[in-house]
């Protein structure tokens, strides 16, 4: 029998040796060998990700790690430096102005329906009525389609963000709104319930639901590129300082023709990369 | 020497089983550390019967998310136990041998099936009959139920089904030898003498109807507003969770966590009555 000082001396050692072998896991999370860090929206991450494998393709001697977290903490990471390039889908505000910054893309938000619903057309107001909850039933904007089922993102994404930003101004999303955590799931929700509208990238729009003209503008690229469709949100590159080196090396090939079609026929609206 | 190896023996089962104690205080701590500060901020007043959910604006309650818990999982209780009861007595009493050997590891079965699966399965076939037959958006308090039924039938099943037949024979013999019917010998005799096994099995089927995370968040539609019936989505406590931990950072990020204490006490207190329940035999 072990005696009871011994148990739990026995005991003591045993969670050290324990945390002593946690600790040292915890603590390696850093960057491992030379690479380039991209952090951020993971609405611009797929992108990047693309354009990462691209360019890595290119240059074999290069590893590019592109992680999520959404656009706070990609703009967060920059600026302590965790990341080398952040990834936002909104533009910068006060004191993140300080940044550099450069505009890689332009995504435009549809609002989408079901192919069920006749509306075609929506003007902002109403768009703000409907998400706000004050418009609850589709004959007020001239449909026959009954109840109106609002569907939005979950709080902190940047679509979401971006949304309320660009629609819903001092109105807050009214909390009887469905919830789904990525546009994907927005756009199912939407292509199964007749009564159902939703937002989500113009670039994933597809055959399956409708995207909805906006006080008479189509929510289409061209009409991004020209400025007259309004609900679009910049994609933007942000660093501590002006990067150089192989991380600028990447930067210069994403807002390189090649990178430009790239981001063009994954649904993106490729602007001039204008920045600081 | 074998006395030596013995204690080694001993010293390494005692680090093993340790180590999986540590894991749960680990989380534990951790879930704590992070959920306090929040809930100290807020008020745990505020924070667990607060009616808004706005970690944007900073508003952080979670009794919508509460009430969608409570009501998913009485739903899921009220559809399945039932079911799973009538399931165990045939199981227990009624079924020849060969057909208990073929049933029980198929309804086993279900415990094996993803969760990921059934929620597909109900975004596909259940969501869309509620919203045709029923109305409403589909995404619903009761697509979440239905599910859930579904998913707490193994559990409650294989337990009180365990329990009928632990029962001793004579009791039945008993009850039959005194002119009972098959019948009123299982309602008068044998569910009464296993009733603590079958409170401990409905309580664990809550316990995992509490806990399930991937099958309700795609089918019940997480708005956060209180839900007026059973056909308006809702958000459960652990849908909160999933469906927000991908862009949350700070208090966000803490609230989270805290949700994570509030589900943690709850689990606690479900398992705690499902052991109270057992002892009681």
């Amino acid at each position: 029998m072990v005696r009871p000082s011994t148990k739990s001396r026995v005991l003591a050692a045993t969670l050290v040796a324990l945390f002593a072998t946690l600790v040292p896991l915890i603590g390696c999370g850093g960057r491992a060998g030379a690479g380039i860090i991209l952090a951020g929206s993971t609405s611009v991450q797929p992108f990047a990700e693309i354009l990462a494998e691209d360019y890595m393709k290119l240059h074999q001697d290069v590893n590019i790690d592109v992680q999520g977290g959404g656009s706070a903490s990609g703009i967060l990471a920059a600026q302590t430096g965790t990341a080398d390039i952040g990834m936002s889908s909104r533009a910068l505000e006060g004191d993140e102005l300080k940044l550099w910054w450069v505009e890689i893309a332009r995504d435009g938000i549809a609002m989408i329906v079901n192919p069920e619903n006749p509306v075609a057309n929506l003007t902002s107001e109403q768009v703000r009525g409907i998400y706000a909850g004050t418009i609850t039933n589709w004959s007020a904007v001239g449909s026959p389609v009954g109840a109106i089922h609002v569907v939005a993102r979950e709080d902190g994404s940047g679509t979401r963000a971006s949304f309320e930003e660009l629609v819903m101004g001092s109105d807050s999303i009214t909390p009887k709104a469905i919830i789904q955590d990525s546009n994907g799931a927005v756009r199912q929700v939407v292509a199964d319930d007749p009564g159902a509208i939703g937002f989500i990238s113009l670039g994933l729009v597809d055959s399956s639901v409708k995207g909805v003209d906006l006080g008479g503008v189509a929510p289409t690229r061209d009409n991004v590129v020209n400025g007259s469709y309004r609900f679009s949100r910049p994609f933007l590159f942000v660093a501590r300082s002006e990067p150089t080196g192989g991380v600028m090396d990447f930067v210069d090939y994403v807002l390189s023709d090649a990178g430009k079609q790239i981001l063009g026929t994954e649904g993106l609206v490729t602007t001039g990369g204008s920045g600081q | 020497m074998t006395r030596f190896r013995e204690k080694l023996a001993q010293r390494g089962f005692l680090l093993v089983a340790l180590s999986a104690l540590s894991a749960l205080a680990l989380i534990t701590v951790f879930i704590v550390a992070e959920g306090v500060p929040i809930i100290a901020k807020v008020g745990v007043v505020n924070f667990i019967f607060g009616m808004k959910w706005a970690p944007s604006q900073g508003y952080y309650g979670i009794f919508p998310m509460i009430v969608g818990s409570i009501s998913v999982t009485l739903g899921a209780v009220i559809l399945g136990v039932p079911i799973a009861l009538c399931c165990a007595i045939f199981l227990a009493e009624f079924a020849p041998r060969l057909m208990r050997e073929v049933l029980r590891p198929a309804i086993q079965m279900l415990a094996g099936i993803p969760s990921v699966v059934y929620g597909f399965w109900g975004l596909v076939f259940i969501v869309p009959a509620i919203r045709v037959y029923l109305g409403g958006p589909g995404l619903s308090i009761l697509a979440g139920s239905v599910i859930l039924a579904i998913m707490i039938l193994p559990t409650v099943i294989a337990i009180s089904e365990v329990s009928l037949l632990a029962l001793p024979r004579l009791y039945k013999e008993g009850a039959l030898a005194l002119g009972a019917t098959q019948w009123q010998s299982i309602r008068g005799v044998l569910l009464p003498a296993a009733k603590s096994g079958i409170v401990a099995a409905i309580i664990l089927g809550v316990g995992r109807a509490v806990g399930e995370t991937m099958a309700v968040i795609m089918v019940l539609g997480n708005a956060v507003a209180l839900p007026s019936s059973i056909l308006d989505p809702a958000r459960t406590l652990t849908t909160n969770i999933g469906i927000e931990m991908g862009y949350a950072s700070g208090e966000h990020q803490q609230a989270l966590f805290a949700t994570g204490i509030v589900l943690l006490i709850i689990i606690m207190i479900l398992n705690s009555m499902a052991q109270l329940a057992f002892r009681r035999r």
